[in-house]
């Protein structure tokens, strides 16, 4: 689903944010990106969603590569990817319907079927009894809540999270990796950047760290520590080197 | 629709053409059960009314600040209607002239009226001539009686004071002045005429004053169209500030550049058709109130004449303008500023 190959992100001004990172994430599969703040993982992020691009390698995502989707198609690209932010990015001046609706919105679909889908979103996370209410009048968890109603309303085959529970106590944000968790079961490619490195030894899913924008991978376990230029490669159609 | 029809898996059009150059990886993002209906003309047309609809309601919301708006673009666009309208009635007042000359020849006072029929007779006969009116000397003075209020003084008169007249018309394709006045010079070489005299100037002067003031109005109304242009450039532009967030957010779902604008081109036709009809009715207004003065003056001139305000087509074409310009103004600041916008 995600293949990063050899690849090095430069900002203006110099400063290298990843250094030839290289990993593979198979369909349905879920994945932990950790680092310390600045070590890289908004970009990595950003470069999954089009958001930057790359100064060097090839990355491909859900067998497109990405360095030769231009800028006019980056939209249709995004509507298969849900997101999820730390800082919710909802948007107070509508409901929480409203809110979910967005990237059914923007695809022209009829407002019958938007219904169905948002109410359907809302379901799943637990909130069709706040579908009316505005997104200020939520707790955190619960934006939180809405903000993965949204990234998940248009059934994305992939769905990224940055830093989802940053500012949620620990008993919610178990509950928000539950629904990650619940996600991935059915089939959604999940990755999420988080530093909250207690809640993710608990879970036993694959772990990505970054270290001032290299690559060093931790074991599925989450014990054996395994660096970067040992080849975990393990699907057939990955023949890149890193 | 139904959600049977949905097409599952179904990539949207560049997607997919880009995609079928690679089929082993196609299975990845075609498991994305992404509903996709953008090729829907129906639904497209739907999104534009909903769009259209709430951009109006966003407007509505804020009914001080957009009056304010559209006060200032009916403002800017009444000047250039009002004086057009203005221009066009003084057009069609000079147009009663058909703009063509008309030569008056005063005759001998001796003259008797068979002789003088006659030569308007032979005179309308002639090929340069479109029509030659006799006016007699007797109802020339009944008419001035009648018209001029001086009927009582006449009386006092003891002879008709007044020639012979008749009114030549030249054809219509003596257009040049020079031929005209030589057809004057001819007139007059008549040997029972007085006097030919060519109502030629005036015309000429009223004609190249109606163009220069045209093209003045047109100036004024290209510079003020310019203003409005930026006034309303400069409020979408707030509009797009006020509204970053949801920017922001619309691009990292998804949002189509063209579904981005959409809401501020709309927001522009709105602003563009407000300002329209508050011109209209500023312009008419100011008709009406000139309208009762200017019939009073023409009735001194023995004129039926009134003020005919903007018609159907000059109002449509006026809102047309209005929307076009609140539309490019929009466009404008559109294409500026959103690309600045950008998740990150």
């Amino acid at each position: 689903m995600i293949k990063f190959d050899n690849i090095s992100k430069r900002y203006e001004g110099g400063h290298e944010a990843l250094t030839q990172v290289g990993f593979h994430l198979n369909r349905g599969d879920m994945a932990f990106l950790t680092g310390h703040s600045g070590a890289g993982k908004s970009t990595l992020l950003k470069l999954i969603m089009l958001m930057e691009r790359p100064s060097q390698g090839q990355l491909v995502v859900g067998g497109q590569n990405l360095n030769r989707i231009p800028r006019r198609q980056i939209p249709y690209f995004r509507r298969h990817i849900g997101v999820v932010f730390q800082n919710h990015h909802l948007l107070f001046d509508r409901t929480v319907f409203d809110n979910v609706a967005l990237p059914l919105e923007i695809t022209g679909m009829p407002q019958r079927e938007i219904g169905r889908r948002v109410r359907a979103a809302l379901d799943k996370v637990g909130l069709l009894s706040k579908e009316k209410l505005n997104p200020l009048q939520l707790s955190g968890g619960e934006q939180q809540r809405v903000g993965i109603a949204r990234a998940v309303v248009n059934k994305p085959a992939l769905l990224l999270a940055d830093e989802p529970t940053g500012n949620l106590d620990p008993e919610l944000s178990a509950d928000i990796m539950n629904l990650f968790e619940q996600f991935n079961q059915v089939g959604v490619t999940v990755l999420i950047a988080s530093h909250d490195l207690a809640l993710i030894a608990d879970l036993k899913h694959r772990v990505l760290e970054l270290n001032a924008g290299q690559l060093i991978e931790e074991s599925r376990q989450g014990a054996e520590l395994v660096q970067t230029d040992v080849s975990m490669v393990n699907d057939g159609d990955h023949n890149g080197t890193w | 629709m139904e959600p049977g029809k949905q097409t599952r898996g179904a990539s949207p059009g560049r997607v997919s053409a880009k995609k079928t150059s690679k089929p082993v990886k196609q299975p990845d993002l075609a498991g994305a059960r992404v509903s996709r209906r953008q090729g829907s003309f129906s639904s497209y047309l739907a999104n534009h009314r909903k769009i259209a609809k709430e951009s109006f309601r966003r407007l509505i919301k804020h009914p001080l600040s957009s009056l304010m708006t559209w006060a200032v673009i009916g403002i800017a666009l009444s000047l250039p209607a009002g004086l057009s309208v203005l221009l066009s009635n003084v057009q069609q007042l000079s147009s009663g002239w058909d703009g063509s000359a008309q030569i008056t020849l005063f005759l001998k006072m001796n003259v008797s009226d068979d002789a003088a029929a006659k030569l308007a007779l032979s005179l309308s006969a002639r090929p340069t001539i479109a029509q030659a009116d006799f006016i007699s000397r007797s109802s020339a003075l009944d008419e001035f009686k009648s018209l001029s209020g001086f009927g009582e003084v006449l009386n006092y008169l003891d002879e008709n004071p007044l020639p012979h007249v008749i009114v030549v018309k030249p054809e219509t394709t003596l257009a040049t002045v020079a031929q005209t006045d030589a057809l004057q010079k001819e007139l007059s070489g008549i040997r029972i005429v007085e006097k030919a005299q060519l109502d030629l100037q005036w015309v000429q002067r009223l004609h190249s004053m109606t163009e220069l003031i045209q093209r003045g109005v047109w100036a004024l109304a290209l510079l003020l169209a310019l203003a409005v242009l930026l006034v309303i450039g400069n409020t979408i532009r707030l509009g797009i500030e006020n509204r970053r967030d949801e920017i922001v957010v619309i691009k990292l779902v998804g949002a189509t550049d063209g579904f981005v604008r959409r809401p501020f081109l709309y927001t522009g036709l709105w602003y563009g058709l407000g300002g329209g009809l508050i011109a209209f009715c500023l312009v008419q207004m100011a008709l009406v109130w000139i309208n009762g003065p200017i019939s009073d003056l023409a009735m001194l001139y023995y004129s039926s004449f009134s003020l005919s305000g903007l018609n159907v087509e000059s109002t449509l074409f006026l809102l047309g303008v209005s929307m076009l310009l609140g539309w490019s103004g929009a466009w404008l600041a559109v294409r500026r500023h959103l690309g600045d916008i950008e998740p990150s």
